[in-house]
């Protein structure tokens, strides 16, 4: 079988660490910035960055409604931090033009967790999944304020004393509230090989 | 990119360098514009920046008004904090701990040890290592980048002539830091030794360059950026994100200069859409040639 071929949005944010992870563990990588660079892709990544700035330059680029439509036929996706706000269906404290592909049963909150000096590190248990805790570096993180019934939390982090969700899945999204890519887990990219592999049969 | 976990009793984990360099890296392929007011950073924010840097005066006006630039007042840094949700930079002098330990205090996302203010200690930068926040730093060449990553800084930037409009020195600095780099990765082991003494660098920084054919934290590029060329040129030439400073609000329509620089360094590579939004921008900044000017900003740090 040909290897999957993984887009990752390129538009802004740490793309070249989705790039190298998802090559780590044997995916065919293109960097997506145009329109065109969406065909032959089987799922999509959507990394950190600044989620306004990625909203304006998925807008301009002319990718926003394309990629939209990929996502509603159930292309699977990941998207991690920023990622996870662009893909959830409605997002708190952001700027009222702010885009959504709203394909995953969140409401999510912009930096949460508060400034930069309020982000950290933690290790979290991933549920269902083998081997040691995942290393999560939460970067002014977003907060999963609300869970729609269909999504599944498969892993949540403890913050002052309560504990909030911060890896979800729903259908073919999968979405981190931190930074698997910076910390070098494959495990979630793993997970999305997975599903385009088997919507591929 | 893992970092033995510290932090507080209220806020584990948080502090490190893993978290440091970790919103340097969300930055890459955005631009960080320099404003002065809340208003500023609102149309910086709606034409796409990805942080802002609060100031009390661009570099344009430092060095037309002279005197000692130093530290922006406090109540300009809660202005701009609330105005905006992108994260928010400020400026320390060079050795100034004490300012720094002021911006940490209140809450800015990144502290830059900048050349562009008056050098507080003409031997010493700060020690970054002491704080949480993360810093950024200039450097003209090599040895100065690893000199600034050795003390803690989780970026580092060209260090351009800031306030000039011309993008000449920096083009200088991204050339010498990332060519010394690629010579760097093809020195033996015997060589690399010469390599630290050459460049004035702690020989395990050179190690893991040679290694690694990359600094360890993100290159970003700083100083007489003025349109979306220039974005486009530095980001070519390897530099992961830009520093825009004067160049925006000192042109004749700053939110639609400030929005093609944007496009351009997302598209650095597509001239074409760097040719589309380069179109009737209006005046850009005046700009200086380099040997006219009175001071070098270039030439403090050390």
């Amino acid at each position: 079988m040909s290897r999957p071929t993984v887009g990752v949005l390129a538009l802004q944010g740490d793309s070249l660490e989705h790039a190298e992870l998802l090559r780590s563990i044997g995916a065919e990588v293109v960097e997506v910035r145009r329109p065109a660079e969406l065909d032959g892709v089987g799922a999509i990544v959507i990394p950190g960055g600044e989620s306004t700035t990625l909203s304006l330059l998925l807008g301009s680029s002319g990718l926003f409604e394309p990629l939209r439509a990929r996502l509603e036929e159930g292309m699977p996706a990941l998207g991690t931090c920023a990622g996870m706000i662009l893909l959830a269906r409605e997002i708190l404290d952001g700027r009222p033009d702010q885009l959504s592909f709203g394909v995953i049963d969140l409401s999510v909150r912009r930096n949460a967790f508060g400034r930069q000096l309020d982000s950290f590190e933690a290790d979290l248990d991933l549920a269902g999944a083998a081997g040691p805790p995942m290393h999560a570096v939460f970067i002014r993180a977003p907060v999963v304020e609300r869970a729609g019934p269909e999504v599944e939390v498969l892993a949540s982090v403890e913050r002052a004393g309560r504990s909030k969700p911060v890896v979800c899945r729903q259908g073919e999204v999968i979405v981190a509230a931190f930074h698997p890519e910076l910390s070098g887990d494959p495990r979630l990219h793993q997970m999305l090989l997975e599903r385009v592999q088997a919507r591929r049969g | 990119m893992t970092s033995p976990l510290t932090g507080t009793a209220q806020n584990p984990g948080s502090g490190t360098f893993g978290v440091k360099r970790g919103l340097a890296e969300m930055l890459r392929g955005g631009v960080i514009m320099d404003v002065v007011t809340a208003e500023q950073a609102k149309v910086a924010e709606d034409a796409g920046a990805v942080a802002v840097m609060a100031l009390e005066r661009v570099p344009a006006d430092i060095r037309r008004d002279g005197g000692v630039a130093r530290m922006s007042d406090p109540a300009l840094i809660d202005a701009i904090e609330q105005a905006v949700t992108i994260p928010v930079m400020a400026k320390a002098r060079i050795g100034h701990f004490a300012e720094a330990q002021v911006l940490q205090a209140l809450g800015v996302d990144f502290v830059d040890e900048s050349e562009v203010l008056t050098p507080a200690d003409e031997e010493h930068h700060i020690d970054k290592w002491a704080f949480a926040v993360p810093f950024v730093c200039g450097a003209t060449n090599l040895g100065e980048a690893l000199r600034r990553i050795s003390e803690g800084a989780a970026m580092i930037r060209s260090k351009g002539e800031a306030g000039t409009g011309n993008v000449v020195e920096a083009v200088r600095h991204l050339r010498a830091i990332l060519g010394d780099l690629r010579a760097v990765t093809q020195a033996d082991s015997a060589e690399r030794y010469g390599w630290a003494k050459r460049l004035q660098a702690p020989i395990g920084l050179v190690e893991e360059i040679a290694a690694t054919g990359k600094l360890p934290v993100p290159l970003f590029c700083a100083g007489g950026l003025a349109t979306p060329a220039d974005a486009a040129l530095v980001m070519q030439l390897g530099a992961e994100a830009v520093f825009v400073g004067s160049g925006i609000f000192k042109s004749s329509d700053p939110a639609r200069r400030a929005r093609a620089i944007v496009e351009a360094t997302a598209h650095f590579a597509d001239a074409e859409i760097v040719a589309k939004v380069s179109r009737g921008l209006g005046e850009p900044m005046a700009g200086a040639e380099i040997g006219t000017l009175e001071t070098r900003l270039a030439e403090r740090g050390w």
